[in-house]
């Protein structure tokens, strides 16, 4: 059994951009640690020959030509978005 | 008999012959939503008056081409449809209503004139194998309420099912099309990953990802498949291959095909009576002058364990992009980090946080070559274990879920019992070729059974083919719940 502590979960959240409270911290612990265990099964399988693949199709290095074409406008951009101003998209700071 | 009991080329030859109207078809699908959709709870989002437009222009327009020329359809919440409210079922996207675009295949739907009925429920972001992790609520089996319809493509296969629809839209990953199809007593069809255009569908696992359609018949299925399939210079994914007419392969004719049959599918937790449905099934096309033989797909167990290493890190890279400064929800914070971490905390659900935790997991760094490599590894011996038997056999059949329907509430305690659901469907798409789930049986609780037909890469066509000389021997797939009377 593989345990991941709170401590991991807590790390993990922040390179996920996830706020966890403490009682979800503690759920995640027990059912990440299970289905990580779980995973586990894979080592049971020797593949220090096998080469990884990311996809199942045979498509490598699919190129198009580089010519302009029309997209959507800075107005289309932007009707969907929870704050602009100025027609950029407005954040809260980012500098303390 | 409902005017959804035909086929989309009767139905042609009906509005062809004037015996009917767009508007009459149009008037059906929102007549039984109205009767039916506050049980079955398929529709996120309707379009009525968009569409009631759409029909009224369609039968005043001189020209009525179109190869689904007024055929009411509903899509799934994952793809992008311009102008109306697209979800993913996600608190996230609540209020995206406005979207920019058409997925690629809504452009080529419209261009044949389908009409959209509406959008359809989901678990959130395709993330589920029952459709309790939609963010809204929860689609039921019109077979019977107490039960799932299957997921992650709920909505789509209920709303097929209980006859709101013509056809439907769903996404599959792990199972999502098939899964639902089979809980539901439908035909769902996930094409060869690279065969329709992934442009627009909101990206769970890309390496995964494919749209496909969910039918009442074999027949509409080969004719929407060849509507969205092709090459799409959107999708760099999507194959430069010529789409074959698929609904030329519904010949009837399985004489000498050669079927196998792996005993990994037949095993261990595969329900007595979906067995019984299965060999039945084999007994069907040895009458039809078919084959079959038993074969091993040694590498099955590790199928769910490598899915969802695979996925959950592809997801968690994927939805990355919901950080609340586009589109979609945005939490109040005093600065830029605690805005992220509070709008992606508070707008996704449960299921979604716990995917991406263990996605990051697996990606992270002195962890990536111990699951996520380790994992894609494996998935080379799965595609191999396909290729292998694709030599010297036409398709591989077996059942579709280990299970007909569960009831609601009966797996949401344990994430692992939820994702073995998917053991039978997920090899499909870590190999990458094409699957179907066609109804073939009741069980002793009258839901559905599926039977799933697996093919070679691009072979859609062999595919429709055992699939539609089933459905022609047998009358499964006329069989229709009972909810809110004829349907």
């Amino acid at each position: 059994m593989t345990n991941i502590s709170k401590e991991q979960v807590k790390h993990v959240a922040d390179l996920a951009r996830l706020e966890v409270s403490e009682e979800e911290a503690d759920m995640l612990k027990d059912q990440l640690s299970e289905i990580i265990t779980y995973a586990e099964l894979l080592n049971e399988l020797d593949t220090t020959d096998v080469e990884p693949i990311t996809h199942a199709s045979d498509l490598k290095n699919v190129l198009r030509k580089d010519e302009p074409a029309s997209w959507i406008t800075k107005e289309e951009a932007l009707k969907n978005a929870p704050d602009q101003k100025d027609g950029l998209f407005r954040v809260p700071s980012i500098l303390e | 008999m409902s005017l959804f009991d035909h086929t989309i080329r009767e139905l042609e030859e009906k509005l062809h012959n004037k015996e009917i109207k767009v508007a009459d078809l149009v008037d059906a699908s929102y007549k039984r939503i109205h009767e039916v959709d506050d049980q079955v709870h398929a529709f996120l989002t309707l379009n009525e008056e968009n569409a009631r437009t759409a029909a009224q222009e369609m039968d005043e327009a001189a020209d009525k081409s179109g190869s689904l020329f007024g055929i009411p359809a509903g899509i799934k919440d994952n793809i992008v449809t311009k102008a109306l409210r697209t979800t993913c079922a996600s608190k996230m996207l609540d209020n995206f209503n406005d979207p920019l675009y058409d997925a690629t295949v809504m452009k080529k739907l419209n261009e044949q004139n389908m009409i959209t009925i509406g959008k359809l429920n989901m678990d959130e972001f395709a993330m589920g194998s029952s459709n309790e992790n939609s963010g809204y609520f929860i689609t039921r089996n019109p077979w019977n309420t107490d039960y799932v319809p299957g997921g992650s493509s709920g909505g789509s296969a209920a709303s097929v099912a209980a006859g709101e629809v013509l056809f439907s839209l769903g996404s599959d990953t792990g199972g999502s099309i098939r899964e639902p199809a089979s809980f539901c007593g439908v035909v769902g069809m996930k094409p060869t990953y690279g065969r329709v255009s992934r442009f627009g569908l909101v990206a769970f696992a890309s390496s995964l990802d494919q749209i496909g359609p969910i039918t009442r018949s074999v027949e509409d299925n080969a004719r929407v498949l060849e509507v969205l399939a092709g090459q799409d210079p959107n999708d760099s994914t999507s194959a430069h291959l010529e789409v074959p007419k698929y609904t030329d392969a519904l010949t009837n004719d399985v004489k000498g095909m050669k079927i196998a049959v792996p005993k990994e599918y037949l095993g261990e937790g595969v329900s007595p009576e979906v067995k019984e449905a299965v060999e039945k099934a084999l007994k069907v096309y040895e009458s039809l002058g078919a084959t079959w033989e038993e074969v091993s797909l040694p590498h099955s167990k590790y199928a769910v364990a490598t899915y969802y290493i695979i996925a959950s890190s592809e997801a968690s890279s994927n939805l990355a992009r919901f950080d609340g400064v586009r589109y979609g929800v945005r939490a109040e914070a005093d600065n830029m980090m605690d805005m992220f971490k509070k709008s992606r905390s508070q707008g996704f659900g449960e299921e979604v946080k716990r995917r991406i935790m263990l996605g990051t997991f697996a990606l992270s760094s002195g962890y990536y070559d111990a699951y996520y490599k380790k994992a894609q590894k494996v998935r080379t011996l799965m595609k191999n274990d396909y290729d292998k038997i694709f030599e010297e056999y036409d398709v591989v059949i077996g059942p579709t879920a280990p299970t007909p329907a569960f009831k609601v509430g009966e797996k949401t305690d344990d994430p692992l019992t939820m994702y073995a659901s998917d053991i039978l469907t997920i090899p499909v798409n870590l190999a990458g070729v094409p699957g179907i789930s066609i109804p073939c049986g009741l069980s002793d609780d009258g839901l559905p059974i599926g039977l799933q037909i697996i093919g070679n890469h691009f072979d859609e066509s062999t595919v429709y083919r055992a699939a539609h000389a089933f459905e022609q021997a047998t009358d499964h797939h006329k069989k229709r719940p009972q909810i809110g009377g004829a349907n």
